[in-house]
């Protein structure tokens, strides 16, 4: 396999972008992302999108956003693992170009969820139909239970769950791609309504609309676009059941873990070298339950990790420096992407007042559903 | 929601229906053509017993449009004596009393309806177990 | 001989009293209490029907039967408060029990007395040789309008009875029907609630039929009121049942066991055969047994059975209607009341 690196990014502000269509947004991050890095075409495009179909009508995705980019012709396939469709676009580009079969491959991540559409029910298709959502369970629900769970077998308290966000929202603020840039107090957290117990409204991630590019190319092909490339030296993937029912222990991702370990031992790292991580924290709770699946706490001492600065810049292991899934926001889609390119930005010193001294190793996690499935890539700047 | 989807799960639906794996012994709920144990195909059909045990839960406060009037109602992973896990309301009680290790039995119960004009959806769920069950 | 083989019971456990319905209009709790003999009734959740209510008292009338469902070869559910106006509960209830698919199903309906129609076809198939067993349930959730007297008493539940001809519990002895077209009260197709004549429903229709079927069965068998343990007529609210039995020569002692309605209220359909179950509960070998329904329209079933040996040993095998009636329950306000109900009005 060649070493593949990334070597532009681009991405829309996330937010309700009422004046931007599923096909602007990603025209908009798609070129961002070819100027970045100075290249004029692309020989392959992944286009990862939880539900074009649901939300706003359209499929085959592909072939739709090679044209919006005027690149029709080239090879152009949507991938979908609910909301680590982003994760898998970047999986897919990286196998891709990897194996040889393609230089220039563009992975990008997209989602338009504030057209109307009933987001409730769109985002409970990641979970079981038949099994969960049939008898009224939310999204939110199924976290909530994973979080009672946590809180049940290990003391986690709703506190903890606050300062989760209020970490992530004291990074965002310094994230003007973010949705919400401004601090919140774990009293707002605490006081706001009720949506599924444990978890209030500002333990949740909000409804967003955004798009994310990323160009991978080969690394030795890399000087071409940019000085500063960033190598991807890891990727697993892995799935867990989809029913919250059947994990043998709710308040455990074993999807999170098993794809963590996979990157690990392909990159050649482990949790303690890691300088920089984006981890999905669709939920405050899921933010302490991947860090613990991942390694960089043991498991059931995650809930602290917030509140004890160690997963705040500055930090031992600063986790979610754009601001995570809460403050950035949370185009299903694009999530993954996003997470790439922050940490992109970081292994080139390129994140301004989010900026990590000396980060060196990068992961993303990005996860679909209650952790049916879950991506991660370890990066390594050059 | 479309009827031939509902009508294929009315076995596990209506008598909590579960297949036993004659390879390994494990108690698939609802029953699959694959055992997620040991792949294995062959199966016994069991009914599950009409009682559990909560393993986590939560309470839905911000309900899909389906369940709108029923907010705020519990929702749990219930474990029945076979080792067989499922997800379901548990009514007739508070939502918040719905906690982990609370006894349930399982009642046949209206699952939901598609508005004005479709189909009545029924299954189970909890309710408090009746002292000395 | 063909009887009973096996009953059961279902109420909801939500339940609500007759002053906070009272005090919602400006009535006078007390007077209303008084008048009407009601204490508080049952309210069905969004989540209870005529079905749920159905397999609930199904599964318990299996459970004291001990007998294998594959062998019902009919189930009759009577109501006025089927979910669907076409496609028939039984079926719903006889998949839920492990009925079928050899088994005759139909829902009955003829205001509150479908309950005991569908008992009566079941034992005539039974005793006619046709199957082995058969089930007939009365149940119902019906609405009473707001502001309505009907309101403090319509109610929600119902009893399930299996009929054969090997261990009874009870023995069937007679019956016998009294039927007229009497328009006491009614509900036109696509109306949401009844309607009823007032003071009509008394004379000419309750009393004229409950009365009618009642000595018309005495009269049959030879039998005299004093020779009963227990009796239990059709409940529209307190007063009515106690004054038809004491019209009809039995005495309170009789009444009492079957006479639930003050804390349950009228379960329409699932009125006299609940009472019936309440009964049955706590009767021994060889009491006389005398129940009589009522239905709208109008007109009455009788059935006079008699409690056998076997009756005690099952008699715990499943939840008591007096369990039911003082167990745990959950007492809603007229607000949460009307929620349930569906009388408050929402956007599609």
């Amino acid at each position: 396999m060649r070493e593949v690196a990334i070597v532009g990014a681009g991405m829309t502000r996330f937010g309700e972008l009422w004046k931007q269509s599923l096909r602007d947004m990603f025209a908009e991050a798609a070129n961002a992302a070819l100027s970045d890095a100075g290249a004029d075409h692309i020989d392959s495009l992944y286009v990862g999108c939880m539900s074009g179909g649901q939300f706003v009508g359209q499929e085959h995705l592909g072939p739709l956003m090679a044209d919006q980019m005027g690149m029709t012709g080239i090879p152009a396939v949507h991938v979908e693992s609910a909301c680590a469709s982003g994760g898998i676009a970047l999986r897919s580009a990286f196998m891709e170009v990897a194996s040889g079969m393609s230089d220039l491959v563009l992975a990008t991540g997209i989602e338009k969820m504030n057209d109307g559409a009933d987001v409730t029910n769109v985002l409970a298709t990641a979970a079981d139909q038949e099994l969960e959502v049939y008898h009224g369970v939310t999204f939110p629900g199924l976290y909530a239970m994973i979080a009672r769970a946590h809180m049940t077998k290990y003391g986690t308290t709703e506190e903890d769950l606050a300062w989760v966000s209020v970490k992530n929202h004291k990074h965002g603020a310094m994230n003007d791609k973010a949705q919400f840039p401004l601090e919140v107090t774990v009293e707002q957290v605490l006081a706001s309504a009720m949506v599924a117990e444990p978890l209030r409204m500002l333990h949740c991630s909000p409804v967003t609309d955004g798009a994310a590019a990323v160009l991978l190319c080969p690394l030795d092909m890399a000087k071409e676009f940019t000085d500063n490339p960033v190598k991807i030296i890891g990727s697993g993937l892995s799935t867990g059941s989809l029913a919250l029912a059947d994990r043998a222990d709710p308040a455990f991702l074993d999807s999170v873990q098993s794809s963590g370990e996979q990157a690990f031992k392909m990159a050649g790292v482990g949790p303690r070298d890691v300088h920089v991580a984006e981890v999905h924290d669709c939920f405050s709770i899921a933010e302490i339950c991947c860090i613990e699946a991942l390694g960089f706490v043991d498991q059931g001492k995650g809930n602290k990790a917030a509140q004890e600065g160690f997963t705040a810049i500055g930090g031992c292991i600063p986790v979610n420096t754009s601001g995570g899934l809460k403050s950035k926001g949370h185009p299903v889609g694009a999530t993954g992407i996003a997470q790439a390119i922050e940490v992109f930005r970081q292994l080139r010193g390129e994140a301004g007042k989010r900026q990590v001294e000396n980060a060196h190793i990068g992961l993303t996690q990005n996860m679909g559903g209650s952790g049916a499935s879950s991506v991660v890539h370890i990066f390594q700047g050059v | 929601m479309p009827s031939p989807r509902y009508w294929r799960e009315i076995p596990n639906r209506y008598r909590l229906e579960a297949a036993k794996c004659t390879g390994c012994g494990k108690v698939v709920f609802p029953a699959r053509r694959i055992c997620p144990a040991c792949r294995g195909e062959a199966f016994e059909t069991i009914n599950l017993t009409r009682k559990g045990k909560v393993i986590t839960s939560t309470v839905i406060h911000v309900p899909p449009d389906d369940f709108l009037m029923e907010a705020p109602y519990a929702m749990a992973v219930i474990e029945t004596p076979e080792g067989a896990r499922l997800m379901a309301q548990v009514v007739d009680c508070e939502p918040s009393s719905v906690m982990p290790g609370m006894e349930v039995d399982l009642e046949f119960r209206l699952i939901r309806k598609e508005g004005n004009s479709g189909i009545l959806c029924y299954g189970h769920k909890g309710v408090p177990a009746a002292n000395g069950s | 001989m063909a009887g009973i083989v096996g009953y059961g019971a279902f109420m909801p456990r939500k339940r609500i009293k007759t002053e906070e319905i009272a005090r919602q209009w400006g009535k006078n709790p007390e007077s209303i209490k008084r008048g009407l003999l009601l204490q508080e009734k049952t309210v069905p959740g969004f989540d209870e029907d005529t079905i749920t209510i159905s397999v609930a008292a199904g599964r318990a009338a299996l459970d004291r039967a001990g007998i294998d469902p594959q062998k019902v070869g009919a189930l009759y559910i009577g109501s006025e408060s089927h979910p669907y106006a076409v496609k028939p509960s039984g079926t719903v209830v006889s998949e839920a029990l492990g009925i079928g698919p050899e088994v005759h199903i139909a829902d009955f309906e003829f205001a509150c007395k479908a309950g005991t129609e569908a008992m009566f076809v079941a034992l005539s198939l039974v005793e006619a040789g046709q199957m082995e067993y058969a089930m007939g349930i009365g149940a119902d959730t019906s609405q009473g309008a707001p502001d309505d007297a009907l309101e403090f008493s319509a109610s929600a539940g119902g009893a399930a009875y299996i009929f054969g001809k090997d261990n009874l519990i009870a023995e069937v002895l007679h019956t016998y029907s009294y039927t007229t077209d009497t328009p006491d009260f009614w509900r036109r197709e696509g109306e949401f609630y009844p309607r009823h004549g007032g003071r009509f429903t008394g004379e000419p229709a309750y009393f004229t039929h409950v009365m009618g079927a009642t000595s018309g069965i005495l009269e049959r068998t030879g039998y005299k009121p004093e020779q009963f343990a227990y009796v239990v007529f059709h409940m529209p609210n307190g007063k009515f049942p106690l004054s038809v039995g004491k019209k009809l020569g039995f005495k309170q002692e009789q009444l009492e066991t079957g006479w639930i309605v003050n804390m349950m209220g009228n379960t329409y359909s699932g009125s006299s055969p609940t009472g019936l179950a309440a009964i049955l509960d706590v009767a021994k070998p060889d009491d006389l047994i005398l129940i009589t329904s009522f239905g709208s329209g109008a007109g009455s079933d009788s059935f006079i059975l008699k409690a056998t040996d076997h009756l005690p040993k099952v008699q715990g095998l499943a939840p008591t209607v007096r369990s039911m009636l003082d167990g745990p329950r959950q007492y809603v306000t007229y607000g949460e009341y009307a929620k349930l109900r569906e009388k408050i009005i929402v956007n599609d």
